[in-house]
């Protein structure tokens, strides 16, 4: 699927996952708006055009300003690493300044129009060769010129000029509102053709940045809004996790769960590139699931990341020990890192970025994220099923094994919001489940989904000591144990219910 | 040394260019007593200088001396402004004196 066959060629911009957003980068040799509210990114992302232009195409930018002074742009772009000064110095980047001047009083005698504006913008363009240009921003231009005719008339020269100049533009806008007119000067549209929206809403008292592009005339983009970041190294990185494709490839390649029972409940392992979700109350041994599937990597040489959002690393390193296991000699010899945040540190699409930069690092081959369910209260359902797709496509991608615990609400029986969410996305799910029977609480396990292979469908018996996990033998004539309800029947009871329903 | 200077940018020969540097001409040539010095910048040529002076809009009268310095946007058509702002006037005279006086000739 070329972008050409389907209409006008494009322009990679660069930017993480924009290009996949809009089905290959800005239209060619066009302006396109850039609109949001106040805080929404808008300089950040004008700024980052020019920056990947450079850095990755050889491509060089101009940034007219009409807003910030040239040296305040330099400096607050410097924390993303882009040397403005350096480039401007080498003649990649250059800035027409129209920034407002404190020095003289202007007042209008006349006619008059922005001739000296496109003749300073060509210019610069000239001079370095561009092929960006942004423009910052348009609202900035009517604290400066009052007269919309004027402006509209001027826009429109502008942006025709730049068109002849082979030049691919972004002009930012100033929206009041998340969810009402596009800009608020109403000329917006009438100077682009393709608009870009920026968004920044306040969401269950959280912050979550979107970006959606709402028209390409004459091409095609992906529709809707994509949740985007500003991670404080690479500046913006768009998470196109609805426009992922199904592409993962699958492999019959076992390996072990780090316990022979369950490895043989699920038909012979875990599958290499899989997703198993493991859900259970408090206490079930969830935790203890993740470290034997820690262990079970190690022994045979493969390297485990492990994210922890619930238990600090003391208590993981504590817990670890009481069952036989040194996470100390783990780390040391390389098998294992563990990274303990709290959820609460950031939001979900920062989490996804910083959580796929460490698995690039570390290049484990298994991942387990403890627990899964923890994040959920940092996002809405929306946005976290949009990380748990992220992640897992990002792991598969990658063909790693991925182990996510969930914390169900209840102890006994019940869903947790993570499986609603989630289950569909996972290929495995074991559940761990508290049996309370004659007044003794016992554990249960079963492997209630693994695609692509048979399993064990009995609910067993589990049982935790210093040594690990037991998996013993199937919960025989009870029955309610999922709905947490577990009812202790007879052999004679139930030849009465059969008896019953055969009347 | 003249006491009024002024640098006024164009856009190459376009009508509102033409417009501003005949007016201001037109206003100097009823005050041939006050010396000034005029300097037309066309920012199709020279756009750096253009740049260095921040113009936006053209054409665009900027009063170099006497300070402060001063800018006047547009084709120079709205003479009472115009006058005003440049100083042409002392106080106590009114742009329409002026006129008036002119208005005879006209007859």
């Amino acid at each position: 699927m070329t972008d050409v066959a389907l209409g006008l060629p494009k322009l990679l911009t660069g930017i993480p996952g924009f290009d996949s957003i809009t089905n290959g980068g800005l239209p060619l040799h066009r302006t396109s708006l850039l609109s949001g509210t106040a805080g929404s990114a808008k300089t950040v992302f004008g700024c980052q055009f020019l920056a990947s232009g450079i850095e990755q195409f050889g491509q060089s930018g101009v940034f007219v300003t009409f807003e910030e002074p040239p040296v305040d742009i330099r400096r607050n772009m410097r924390g993303f690493g882009w040397d403005i000064e350096a480039w401007e110095a080498a003649g990649k980047w250059a800035f027409v300044d129209v920034s407002p001047q404190l020095t003289d009083d202007t007042v209008i005698g006349g006619e008059y129009d922005l001739g000296a504006l496109l003749a300073r913008m060509e210019n610069a363009v000239r001079k370095v060769g561009a092929q960006r240009l942004v423009m910052d921003s348009l609202g900035a231009v009517f604290t400066q010129i009052a007269q919309s005719k004027i402006v509209r008339n001027e826009m429109l020269r502008i942006t025709t000029a730049l068109k002849k100049l082979g030049v691919t533009s972004i002009l930012t806008a100033e929206r009041t509102e998340e969810f009402g007119a596009i800009a608020r000067y109403g000329i917006e549209e009438f100077v682009t053709d393709n608009v870009v929206v920026l968004r920044n809403i306040l969401d269950d008292e959280k912050r979550r940045r979107t970006m959606e592009i709402l028209k390409f005339r004459g091409t095609d983009h992906q529709k809707g809004e994509y949740p985007f970041t500003i991670h404080p190294r690479d500046g913006i990185i768009v998470l196109p996790l609805s426009a992922l494709e199904l592409k993962q490839q699958s492999t019959d390649l076992r390996i072990t769960s780090g316990n022979q029972v369950l490895d043989d409940m699920c038909g012979g392992g875990f599958f290499r590139d899989s997703v198993i979700l493991v859900s259970g109350a408090t206490g079930t041994g969830k935790t203890l699931t993740v470290t034997q599937f820690v262990n079970g990597g190690a022994a045979i040489g493969e390297r485990c990341l492990l994210f922890a959002f619930e238990e600090s690393r003391e208590q993981l390193f504590r817990n670890a020990r009481g069952w036989g296991l040194d996470f100390h000699e783990l780390e040391k010899s390389g098998c294992l890192r563990v990274i303990c945040r709290y959820p609460e540190v950031a939001g979900l699409e920062d989490h996804l970025v910083s959580m796929k930069a460490e698995i690039d690092e570390f290049k484990p081959n298994r991942v387990a994220v403890d627990s899964l369910s923890a994040l959920e209260r940092v996002g809405n359902s929306k946005g976290f099923r949009e990380f748990v797709i992220g992640l897992t496509s990002f792991i598969k991608h990658h063909e790693m094994a991925g182990l996510f615990t969930a914390t169900t609400p209840t102890l006994l029986g019940g869903a947790s919001v993570t499986e609603a969410h989630i289950s569909t996305i996972t290929d495995s799910i074991l559940l761990l489940r508290y049996v309370e029977m004659y007044g003794v609480m016992r554990r249960g396990m079963t492997v209630l989904k693994m695609r692509g292979s048979m399993h064990d469908k009995e609910i067993r018996e589990v049982s935790i000591d210093s040594a690990g996990m037991h998996i013993g033998s199937p919960f025989r004539n009870v029955s309610g144990i999922l709905a947490g309800v577990p009812v202790h029947a007879s052999e004679r009871e139930i030849a009465r219910l059969n008896d019953l329903f055969g009347q | 040394m003249p006491t009024l200077v002024f640098e006024l940018f164009v856009t190459g020969r376009t009508r509102q260019s033409q417009a501003a540097i005949q007016n201001l001409r037109a206003y100097f040539a009823e005050i041939p007593e006050v010396e000034y010095e005029l300097t037309i910048v066309d920012v199709l040529e020279q756009p750096d200088r253009a740049e260095e002076r921040h113009i936006l809009a053209t054409p665009t009268l900027i009063r170099l001396l006497p300070m402060p310095s001063l800018r006047i946007i547009g084709d120079l058509s709205a003479r009472e402004i115009v006058w005003q702002t440049i100083g042409l006037l002392s106080s106590g005279d009114a742009p329409g004196t002026t006129r008036n006086i002119e208005e005879p000739n006209h007859d």
